[in-house]
């Protein structure tokens, strides 16, 4: 890609093409300290947008499970037709905005961050009702017509997960014995597969847009999949994703049965909490793996910052939730 | 070998200089990897008071389960345990298992992360 300044002046005509004669940028900054994506807020003559475009502008794929931009821009389209809570996405990057791929979309505003959602007041009755929205988001997310939906998007469900895990787990030749324990104990209890549907792939704090009302938008497409429906509902459950407020199964904020209340009443399914115990535990064994994943950056010399040394330590925060669930598992 | 200041010394010097001196001049990015020092430096502390006591604890209980040599290092006999486990021949239900798998980790995360809900949960 090319300098600042020449990203700057493509911006500038974007947002002028996008909004028309008379309107001009004013203020561009980058928001999110996400690794994956860039994300920026464009705003001047009374106009603002979120733009989210590849590092850089590159779109090389940045990781086998990601989607890419394109696609990510289609299915938040599709998700807006089936009355999920989503950005308004109207404008996809093509060669002649020449800043990369990515898309534009609208400003939704709220919170992202778990901290101020689950601990402060102005979020006491939006934490109230969270959990049964959370349900109904997923539930209209995961009865979106899948023939219509990207061709980008590859079917992983809990066992090829478990093999995909397991593989890069072993390649890192540094045994783990409770994660070896963990593996033997999903693939001997592996439950029957689910339908198949749109799995959005990483629906928990940190993704989802909340405001004082509620859920305002679901955020972070780019891990979406076809798989199991209730890979979704247990990754919020996950204790990583409860940020300290472990009594909370839901994100820390909701109990489960309110959330499985509100999704099988509008799905017509009947997805018991008990179901999603085997998916909770996938979900803390994959977070581990991510995390050393993630230090591996480090190790081989890809990344020298203390961050990446640092998340090697807390690859052990989610050996101990995988022994509460064994413990739970084979009580 | 002299030991003053000893190594716990002067990573608590270190933690004292990033804390009190570089991260309030610090912003943005910069600061939050300062915070993370700070952490990791923590963690270097605990690591030099509780490892010799943790690890010598999980080497007897290796050595329980496993038998064998008592010459073996750390990463041999987690190698061993691990396989077991993969052949099937060690389960959840094995007696004592768990129960060492469990004290490993508590061991490990009151070094690693001790604030984690996790370990609450653990040890309740």
């Amino acid at each position: 890609m090319g300098s600042k300044s020449d990203f700057e002046t493509d911006l500038k005509s974007l947002f002028t093409r996008v909004f028309g004669d008379g309107h001009t940028l004013e203020t561009f900054k980058r928001l999110s300290g996400g690794a994956s994506q860039e994300t920026w807020a464009l705003a001047g003559s009374g106009k603002s947008t979120i733009l989210r475009r590849a590092p850089g502008g590159t779109s090389a794929a940045r990781s086998s499970a990601a989607i890419g931009l394109q696609a990510e821009a289609k299915l938040i389209q599709a998700a807006a037709q089936a009355g999920v809570p989503v950005p308004d996405v109207f404008h996809v990057l093509d060669d002649r905005d020449g800043i990369g791929d990515g898309f534009l979309m609208s400003h939704v505003l709220g919170e992202t961050i778990a901290r101020p959602i689950l601990r402060n007041d102005e979020f006491q009755s939006a934490r109230a009702v969270l959990a049964a929205q959370c349900g109904s988001a997923l539930s209209s997310i995961h009865s979106i017509p899948t023939d219509g939906l990207p061709p980008e998007l590859e079917h992983s469900d809990g066992l090829s997960q478990i093999a995909r895990y397991e593989d890069i787990y072993r390649a890192f030749n540094a045994p783990r014995p409770v994660f070896e324990l963990t593996l033997q104990s999903l693939k001997a209890n592996a439950p029957a597969p689910g339908p198949s549907v749109l799995v959005h792939g990483d629906f928990r704090l940190g993704n989802l847009m909340v405001d004082e009302d509620g859920l305002a938008a679901v955020l972070d497409w780019e891990l979406a999949h076809l798989g199991d429906p209730r890979e979704d509902i247990a990754w919020l459950c996950v204790n990583s994703w409860r940020f300290g407020q472990s009594q909370n199964r839901v994100g820390g904020f909701g109990q489960l049965e309110d959330l499985l209340s509100s999704y099988n009443q509008q799905t017509g399914s009947a997805i018991t909490a008990a179901e999603i115990d085997w998916w909770e535990m996938l979900g803390s064994l994959k977070w581990g793996i991510m995390c050393m994943i993630m230090y591996e950056a480090f190790r081989s010399g890809a990344d020298a910052s203390v961050e990446r040394a640092a998340i090697g330590r807390r690859v052990s925060e989610t050996e101990i939730d995988l022994i509460n669930l064994l413990e739970a598992a084979h009580a | 070998m002299h030991d003053q200041p000893s190594v716990s010394e002067l990573v608590q010097a270190v933690k004292n200089f990033i804390e009190q001196s570089a991260a309030p001049n610090l912003t943005g990015h910069a600061a939050f990897h300062a915070r993370v020092a700070s952490n990791v430096l923590a963690t270097v502390l605990r690591d030099l008071e509780q490892r010799p006591q943790s690890e010598s604890a999980e080497r007897a209980r290796l050595l329980d389960l496993l038998g064998g040599s008592a010459d073996q290092s750390m990463k041999a006999l987690n190698e061993a345990l691990s396989a077991r486990i993969e052949s099937g021949e060690m389960t959840p239900e094995t007696p004592g298992l768990l129960s060492h798998l469990k004290a490993t980790t508590i061991a490990q995360v009151e070094i690693d992360q001790p604030r984690y809900s996790g370990l609450e949960t653990a040890k309740t």
